[in-house]
């Protein structure tokens, strides 16, 4: 649309009579996200309708080629959309590896065909995909990893283990990385596989995290076979891929360190839970904390937005999704630990109920600093690939 | 959220300029010469029209805006550049843009845009910046005012030819236009860290006449906070420009210095904390941007980005100064060194116009808390 503020109106109107009601409640816990996929049971008709008409103006992926079911939208259109749905507080009507990892990778490395195969059941939700890379011994050096895949003529022949795969045992497709050659540098003998997860040979146990729910797996390979027309890009020259599909899943990562939709400031929550006196926040400690907080999770907001800026302008620079990683994600656990102070003892029940809520997001939220790379890999990173410090 | 083309150019002319007439040596001469200014190197950028950056065109400004002056004092910060610019040309000026009658900007606003009169805010009496109990009084006698009070700590005070003296009482904050050499004022001087030196400045019956008062009297708030807001995003930019500059130089250093048989670069330890710091620089990269932007559209979140950039610009400038000197080991700690001017600097500018708590504190208000 020419005009911006044409397209803003127009959206604001689209939005008000087509995102149901109960779609514009702050998500009360991580089970209120919407996943879809070809099990996907909804909440609610109103989950189900937003899923459904969002994808249909392909908005579940803004900025994605219509060709290809998504947006198509301009940047600056893309920025408007956000706002207006922040501004009724719509929830994200879909949340999916698929949107956030493996599409924007297939539209720069994918063939045409694979393109129109895969991307358009991403954006409507009917195909949930899981992350194939992590390695009982292959964590941070993810490159190690061992799990293989043989040349049989006409397919591909997997064997293996993964580890900590998010929602293996939900998901429809895996996106896997196997090695292909063992006999050179470890980073030349990796190729980027996708495949079923209904596929023969192919299993799952979860694993129970210390918040007390198992959102993850150890999926397992045994000849499991893969049509040549699943790889993705070249053989051997998988590594590429997955480090570009990381930027995308660690810029995803940092955004938890923005403050949710409709959530209110940390200052607030304190008065509201303490008290204040003469104005203030009753307890001075916890005030100093709040603001300070508050001014780091302000100033990271900020930075998101700069850096989308940036790059949209084309002036951005590469490693910038490790910034925002390591300082979105220890925002974000500083974030969970104050709320923690903030209720004391009531913050330590662990009902399964509404009540555990928060002392449960507050142990999965140490896993933001390991998951799509640790803190420490990312300040490798910078070090390393910024700064230009010698190895 | 990035700088437009005009903008970007007057960072690059500001930087090009200043490397070549302000470089840190011509800071230690100053220095080691006993003097407490570089009025050459005001009136060379003054040649240039930077003290008119924010001052209207009406009242022969540039009017370019605080995101202007905000790229040039992060240029000067990275230089240390010692100049009236941020007090007079900015803070100062913006004051009477703020608060002064048609007649009263025509009479100063020109003056200060062409640099050649310098003005200075005057309101400080604790030495932390409270502002909230000012003892300074204006008593009206006849048409004229009669100020008694102490300020304290006006940093190159005694240099300026106008001193914007802030008073307070029952009738509110009020502010007065004062000629530095009016009977009545006295200034003494003590040397600062950075090199300059701070005025404590009396005011003994010093009589004005009326057009000395700047807008009308106990009608100064909203422009003191405005003005407040001005100070503490500039002052992030100049912070945040010491930041970067002395980053720069110790990450060169990390590539340079062998220990151990290897360049100390090589060492986690280091890489970690200089990577932890980059990071916190972007960081405050757009909290200075942010809040600058918030001056030029006078949006509803001025307040909370001013004070929200300057608190965390001045956590991040202790931080990058902190790790300079460390990690250049004991010759960071050298007088010879130039490394430790950046700190002292930064020491002085992590002050000005209130601290981190002061900007914490103010910024927790201002949320509701
Ligand atoms: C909740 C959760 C969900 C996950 N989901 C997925 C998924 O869907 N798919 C998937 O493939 N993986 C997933 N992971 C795995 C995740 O990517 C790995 O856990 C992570 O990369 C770290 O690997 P590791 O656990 O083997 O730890 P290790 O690599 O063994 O690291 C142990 C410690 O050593 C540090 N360390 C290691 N190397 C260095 C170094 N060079 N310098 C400094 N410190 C170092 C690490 O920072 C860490 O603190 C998930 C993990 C979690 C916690
Ligand atoms: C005020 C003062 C008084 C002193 N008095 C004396 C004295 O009386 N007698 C005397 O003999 N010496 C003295 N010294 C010298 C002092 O012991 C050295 O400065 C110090 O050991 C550091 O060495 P360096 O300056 O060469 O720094 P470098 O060794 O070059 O270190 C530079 C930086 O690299 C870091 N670094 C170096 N190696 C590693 C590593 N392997 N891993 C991680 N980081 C590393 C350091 O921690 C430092 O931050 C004094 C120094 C000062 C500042």
């Amino acid at each position: 649309m020419e005009n911006l503020e044409t397209f803003r109106q127009y959206t604001r109107d689209w939005l008000e009579a087509n995102c149901p009601e109960d779609m514009r409640q702050p998500m009360r816990s991580d089970e209120d996200q919407c996943w879809g996929g070809r099990n996907w049971v909804f909440k609610s008709e109103g989950q189900k309708l937003w899923l459904e008409r969002m994808a249909e103006k392909g908005w579940t992926a803004p900025r994605w080629p219509t060709e290809y079911g998504g947006g198509g939208l301009s940047g600056s259109e893309a920025k408007i959309l956000g706002e207006e749905m922040a501004r009724i507080g719509a929830r994200r009507p879909l949340s999916s590896f698929g949107l956030d990892m493996l599409g924007p990778a297939l539209l720069l490395y994918a063939t045409e065909e694979q393109k129109h195969q895969y991307i358009p059941d991403i954006v409507n939700g009917k195909i949930r995909w899981c992350q194939g890379y992590s390695e009982p011994n292959a964590g941070s050096d993810l490159a190690s990893l061992r799990t293989k895949a043989e040349d049989m003529g006409d397919h591909y022949q997997i064997n293996g283990s993964k580890v900590w795969t998010s929602y293996a045992d939900k998901a429809d497709w895996i996106f896997c990385l196997v090695r292909t050659d063992f006999d050179c540098p470890k980073h030349e003998g990796i190729s980027f596989l996708l495949f079923d997860m209904a596929s023969e040979g192919v299993s799952t146990k979860p694993i129970k995290l210390i918040s007390g729910t198992s959102p993850f797996c150890e999926t397992f390979f045994d000849n499991v076979q893969v049509p040549k027309s699943q790889l993705v890009g070249t053989l051997n020259k998988g590594w590429e891929i997955a480090k570009y599909l990381l930027t995308h899943e660690r810029t995803m990562i940092g955004g938890f360190g923005l403050a949710g939709g409709g959530m209110k400031g940390m200052g607030q929550i304190a008065a509201a839970k303490r008290g204040k006196k003469d104005g203030r926040l009753r307890d001075a400690s916890l005030r100093a904390e709040a603001s300070s907080f508050e001014i780091d999770e302000m100033a990271f907001g900020l930075t998101i937005e700069r850096i989308t800026d940036e790059t949209k302008a084309g002036q951005g620079t590469g490693a910038s999704s490790s910034i925002l990683k390591m300082y979105g994600t220890e925002l974000n656990k500083l974030r969970q630990e104050l709320l923690m102070a903030i209720s004391a003892t009531d913050a330590l029940n662990f009902d399964s109920d509404s009540k555990g809520a928060l002392v449960r997001s507050w142990l999965r939220s140490k896993a933001n600093s390991i998951e799509g790379g640790t803190s420490e890999v990312q300040l490798n990173i910078i070090a390393k690939r910024i700064l230009g410090l010698p190895a | 959220m990035i700088l437009n083309e005009e903008q970007q150019l007057l960072k690059d002319s500001a930087k090009a300029f200043l490397s070549e007439s302000a470089p840190i040596s011509a800071l230690r001469a100053m220095r080691d010469a006993g003097e407490d200014h570089m009025p050459e190197l005001w009136t060379k950028m003054s040649e240039m029209g930077w003290p008119g950056i924010v001052i209207p065109d009406a009242y022969s400004g540039l009017e370019f805006g605080y995101v202007g002056a905000g790229v040039v004092l992060e240029e000067m910060g990275r230089a240390l550049a010692l100049s009236p610019f941020l007090s007079s040309a900015v803070v100062a000026a913006s004051l009477i843009n703020q608060l002064g009658t048609e007649q009263q900007k025509e009479k100063y606003l020109p003056g200060i845009a062409s640099g050649e009169l310098t003005a200075v805010l005057a309101a400080d009496e604790t030495g932390y910046f409270d502002l909230s109990s000012i003892e300074t009084t204006a008593t009206a006698s006849g048409d004229d005012y009669v100020l008694f009070g102490n300020k304290r700590g006006v940093i190159d005070g005694h240099n300026a030819d106008l001193l914007l003296v802030v008073t307070g009482g029952d009738e509110g904050m009020s502010v007065f236009a004062v000629e530095s050499g009016a009977s009545g004022i006295s200034c003494e001087t003590r040397l600062i860290v950075d090199s300059q030196r701070a005025a404590d400045i009396t005011l003994d019956s010093v009589t004005v006449d009326g057009d000395a008062l700047l807008g009308t009297l106990g009608g100064a708030s909203d422009a003191m906070e405005f003005t407040i807001d001005v100070a503490a995003a500039c002052s992030a930019a100049e912070m945040l420009g010491i930041s970067i500059e002395t980053f720069e130089r110790t990450v060169g250093y990390l590539k340079e210095r062998e220990q151990f048989g290897n360049k100390i670069g090589t060492f986690q330890g280091l890489q970690h904390r200089a990577a932890q710091l980059f990071a916190e620089i972007e960081v405050s990269k757009s909290a200075v941007l942010a809040a600058l932007q918030a001056l030029d559209s006078n949006s509803e979140k001025r307040s909370v980005l001013a004070s929200m950039a300057k608190a965390k610009c001045s956590k991040v400038v202790r931080n990058a100064t902190e790790e300079g000197v460390q990690m250049h080991g004991g010759i960071g700690m050298t007088d010879e060194f130039d490394i430790g001017f950046f700190m002292k600097r930064a020491a002085v500018c992590r002050q000005a116009y209130g601290d981190y708590h002061f900007h914490a504190d103010r910024f927790a208000s201002l949320r509701g808390y």
